[in-house]
């Protein structure tokens, strides 16, 4: 199937640019008012509007080539209308007044079909948002040729290590902007660039993967070495009898973990009886050396500074010293509850409420390498997959190590393992954390980004192991 | 529809492409949830748009837009050539596939009731009535129901001149009873869990369901399960309900059967799979009495894997997966086809929308019925523990390990189902599984069960997927591990 090792190449100069430029603010801002000013003609009580735009591109490349290389570009329009105690939503992605009179006219027709709900909240009116510069013209200018001479280079590296390399260089941009017909208009756009790469030395793999809104914070080259290096590493796997380990989690694999655990922060979540923290707010359920926030403004963080309704997003401290302190409200949850929205709602209308999405923890000083220098017998752990809920009270997740599981004897990695099954509560996990390194942006494949560290957690509940 | 496709197609191989195909989609889509009694979610959206893949240098390139102008669809094609030409600047060899004919023709899916035809009050009416007699349940702490339904036309051309416009209608639905007491959450869920039922149906679908007449069952079981014992953890005989077996073939057939993860294109995300090319019409991949096939033709039924022609313009097929438990087949496009020597695509590739890149995916990879009534299986079985509607599932990225777990479980003594058992999980390894299974019920216990929610890809792709299956059992089978520890 593969024909030779020898790239063929023609000179990156050569292929022209392919630019996407997004709208400016003023044109988001007249889409919105179009919309406004004819569901006023229409004669809605109430109108709100969701203006979204992406232009990304995503470079795919598996068996040291690139296979699949896309562009998309789109803009929908999406639509709530409320009258008399009702509300529904319609979106379009035409932008011509016919369609959207009549995504009105579709929104206000659904919500006429409802019963009356009289715990509906009027429209919120205008609100102060922290302005923030998440876009970054370096990465909104990367072009297909400079993605696949990145790409090129790791596959480069591969062939000459004996490896094969397969993954992904993403580059986007996006803007989402709200207005309602109190007078609320909110806009935010941001760049994102995303590398992710598997090297494979059979029957071993090994992976490495970053993710910023400016392209420049992240080298390509470096993390297709670390995956190389690591990918040698793993070959020869050993097999090791299931049971309870010491574990040290690269940061992907807290956050895909982690990533399970924060819609039971939803103030919904509580009032639906479906959160583990039902009857566990304020008790010492974490380890005192885990405090969690969510905070939308960190500078490691991505996302608008406004949720689904235009609420500015508050940071909220989540826990403090292994003890859950508060919850994220959307203004229909925080009515209930008597609390403030914290602008952490989806677009309405919905069912779950809530959720907090810039998770951030507070790290510690320890390291990866103290980790591992630290631990007579464990697990060093580079990935997590396919991770599900088993209990969702006490938070049993299971799931398999993958692309590098080594373990670790006598402060040092001796040897690789084959990839395990885990059943690990995650209530108990977060009381068994013995060091924590710095926190750090990372991204897995589980959960969105989060701001986390390495961890090194003792009686790790591995179950039964695979055969590779 | 069609003058946008030429244009678009024109515009490419005039600068440079040597094949493309185009799809112009428009999806229509609506989504109807309550809660506790209320309406929870209400909506429903439109997109159309252009999405063109091309070969350009022997490599791809794909773009797409949602401004169907002149300007907008040339402008899409062009970028597509230009990617292409830089996916050329880091490729192996020459993409080729193997042949296929051109076809010109006008496909519907079948249905009676047009679902976006029938009054939202209707609709509303029938969830909110289910709702109800969830909550009459005394212990049953939330209450949850869906609706979903999908209209999307297509056209498709390519410039080996193909024209083919599909009209698909898919309907879904499901109710949810949860209940938290103590320091437990147990769940039930009909007639299937995350989402309930689909098929390439119209809302005949969502009326045969009897969705009111089961919401007082699961609610009661649901508050039940509390009292229950807790499921063994042992070796023994398992008998799995049909849509938790359809799941099971999803993640241990369907996934390790496509040939883009085989042949290591998925490497970085879903994974690969342990189905090498040696092992074709090598592997004992199931015991004699199982037979699966991935078949999309609307005979095999109105499933999420039902079409007429794939996303590449190649007419449903049916492919015989595993025949008497020896593996036969993958699932196949036309360049992965022509790549490990066969003679024709089997017609799965499928894309999400008009903006994503079509890829391998399962059409209906059913297990095809057995010949045991589902009251003698019972009767047969001495002990055993009978599993049904998934509650988590879990396969490594190679498809040989994995773990299930299920709503509820029933505990099977001298041929009589005697107690009810909370937390049921099962594990194993695929292939181990599969040889045990010594019992597959007949036809009239068949389902083709519809998967909803199959992520696959980069950018990520939603995929329905139809599995057929009844109710089978497998022996001496890991029970009870998801629990083991505590």
């Amino acid at each position: 199937m593969k024909s030779s090792n020898k790239l063929r190449v023609p000179a990156v100069g050569k292929i022209p640019p392919v630019r996407v430029e997004l709208l400016r603010e003023q044109e988001l801002r007249r889409i919105v008012d179009t919309v406004l000013r004819l569901a006023k003609t229409i004669g809605v009580e109430e109108t709100e509007v969701h203006v979204d735009e992406v232009a990304d591109a995503l470079t795919r490349f598996a068996n040291n080539a690139i296979h699949q290389n896309v562009a998309e570009q789109g803009l929908t329009v999406s639509i709530r209308t409320m009258a008399d105690g009702r509300t529904a939503r319609a979106t379009t992605n035409r932008v011509d007044e016919d369609s959207l009179r009549s995504a009105i006219e579709v929104s206000l027709s659904m919500a006429a079909s409802q019963p009356k709900n009289p715990g509906l909240l009027a429209m919120p009116g205008r609100q102060k948002y922290r302005r923030m510069n998440r876009f970054i013209k370096q990465t909104a200018a990367i072009t297909p040729g400079d993605r696949a001479q990145a790409v090129r280079r790791a596959c480069d590296l591969a062939i000459k290590h004996g490896q094969v390399a397969a993954g992904i260089f993403s580059t986007g941009q996006s803007q989402t902007a709200i207005g309602n017909s109190r007078g609320l208009f909110a806009s935010y756009r941001e760049t994102h660039a995303e590398l992710s790469i598997t090297m494979q030395e059979k029957p071993a793999a090994s992976w490495a993967k970053a993710n910023s809104a400016d392209v420049r914070k992240f080298e390509p080259q470096k993390l297709a070495e670390r995956a190389s290096e690591k990918a040698h590493l793993a070959v020869e796997p050993r097999e090791l009898p299931p049971g309870r380990y010491t574990v040290i989690l690269e940061p992907a694999a807290v956050l895909d973990l982690v990533g399970f655990l924060f819609y039971d922060f939803a103030a919904t979540a509580l009032q639906d009886k479906r959160s583990c923290l039902n009857e566990r707010m304020g008790t010492q359920l974490f380890g005192k050396n885990i405090s969690i926030y969510d905070d939308a403004y960190h500078p490691l963080q991505l996302g608008a500074p406004f949720d689904g309704e235009g609420m500015p997003r508050q940071k909220v401290h989540l826990v403090d010293r292994g003890v859950p302190k508060n919850l994220v409200y959307s203004r229909s949850s925080a009515n209930l509850a008597g609390k403030k929205p914290t602008g952490h709602g989806f677009t309405l209308p919905n069912e779950y409420g809530e959720a907090p999405m810039n998770l951030v923890f507070s790290g510690g000083d320890s390291s990866l390498e103290k980790m591992i220098a630290s631990t007579d017998r464990g697990l060093l752990v580079t990935r997590l997959w396919y991770i599900r809920e088993v209990d969702p009270y006490e938070k049993i997740m299971t799931g398999m190590t993958r692309d590098g599981l080594f373990l670790v004897e006598n402060g040092r990695v001796v040897s690789t393992a084959r990839n395990f099954r885990f059943n690990q509560s995650l209530l108990e996990m977060l009381r068994n954390v013995e060091a924590l390194g710095p926190a750090g942006r990372a991204t897995g494949e589980e959960a969105f980004e989060m701001v986390v560290p390495a961890m090194k957690v003792s009686d790790f509940h591995f179950s039964e192991v695979t055969k590779f | 529809m069609w003058d946008l496709c030429t244009r678009s197609l024109e515009t490419a191989r005039l600068r440079g492409a040597t094949y493309a195909d185009v799809r112009v989609m428009h999806q229509r889509q609506r989504d109807l949830t309550t809660k506790n009694g209320k309406v929870g979610t209400l909506a429903q959206s439109e997109s159309i748009g252009l999405g063109i893949r091309v070969l350009a240098n022997g490599a791809w390139g794909f773009a797409s837009t949602d401004r169907l102008t002149r300007a907008g669809v040339e402008g899409c094609a062009a970028q597509a050539v230009a990617i292409a030409k830089a996916s050329a600047t880091a490729k192996r060899h020459d993409v080729a596939m193997v042949d296929e004919q051109p076809y010109i023709d006008s496909w519907q899916s079948p249905f009676r009731k047009d679902p976006f035809e029938i009054p939202l009050e209707t609709q509303l009416a029938l969830l909110l009535a289910a709702d109800a007699e969830m909550r009459r349940v005394k212990g049953v702490t939330l209450t949850e129901t869906d609706m979903q339904f999908r209209k999307t036309d297509s056209w498709f051309a390519s410039s080996i001149g193909s024209r083919i416009h599909q009209r698909k209608v898919t309907s879904g639905c499901g109710i949810v009873a949860t209940c938290f007491k103590g320091e437990e959450i147990q769940k039930r869920s009909y007639p299937n869990s995350f989402g309930g039922q689909h098929a390439l149906q119209g809302y005949e679908l969502i009326e045969s369901l009897e969705l009111v007449k089961n919401a007082a069952v699961i609610a009661e079981e649901c508050v039940a399960l509390h009292g229950a014992a807790q499921c063994p953890e042992k070796k023994g005989t398992l008998i799995l309900g049909g849509s938790q077996l359809g799941l099971q073939i999803h993640e241990s057939v369907g996934h390790p059967i496509e040939l883009d993860r085989v042949l290591g294109e998925e490497a970085n995300f879903a994974g690969t799979s342990f189905l090498t090319l040696d092992q074709v019409n090598n592997l004992k991949y199931a015991s004699d009495i199982v037979n699966v096939v991935a078949d999309a033709r609307v005979e095999h039924g109105q499933g999420l894997g039902t079409f007429a022609y794939d996303d590449e313009g190649v007419p449903a097929q049916c492919t015989s997966i595993i025949q008497e438990g020896q593996f036969r087949g993958y699932l196949s496009n036309r360049e992965t086809a022509r790549l490990i020597g066969l003679d024709r695509s089997s017609g799965t590739m499928r894309t999400e929308g008009w903006n994503r890149l079509p890829i391998i995916r399962m059409t209906n990879v059913s297990l095809l019925p057995g010949n045991w009534d589902y009251d003698a299986l019972i009767e047969s079985t001495e002990d055993g523990i009978l599993m049904e509607t998934n509650r988590s599932w879990s396969i490594d990225d190679r498809r040989y390990q994995f773990q299930f777990s299920t709503e509820i479980g029933w505990e099977i003594k001298g041929g009589k189902k005697v107690r009810m058992l909370k937390n049921p999980s099962y594990s194993g390894i695929t292939t181990e599984f599969w040889n045990s299974c010594d019992a597959i019920c007949n036809a009239e216990y068949w389902t083709l069960w519809g998967t909803p929610n199959c992520g696959k890809g980069q950018p990520m792709q939603t995929m329905g997927t139809g599995h057929g299956a009844s109710p089978s059992r497998f022996r001496n089978i890991h029970i009870g591990a998801a629990f083991s520890d505590r």
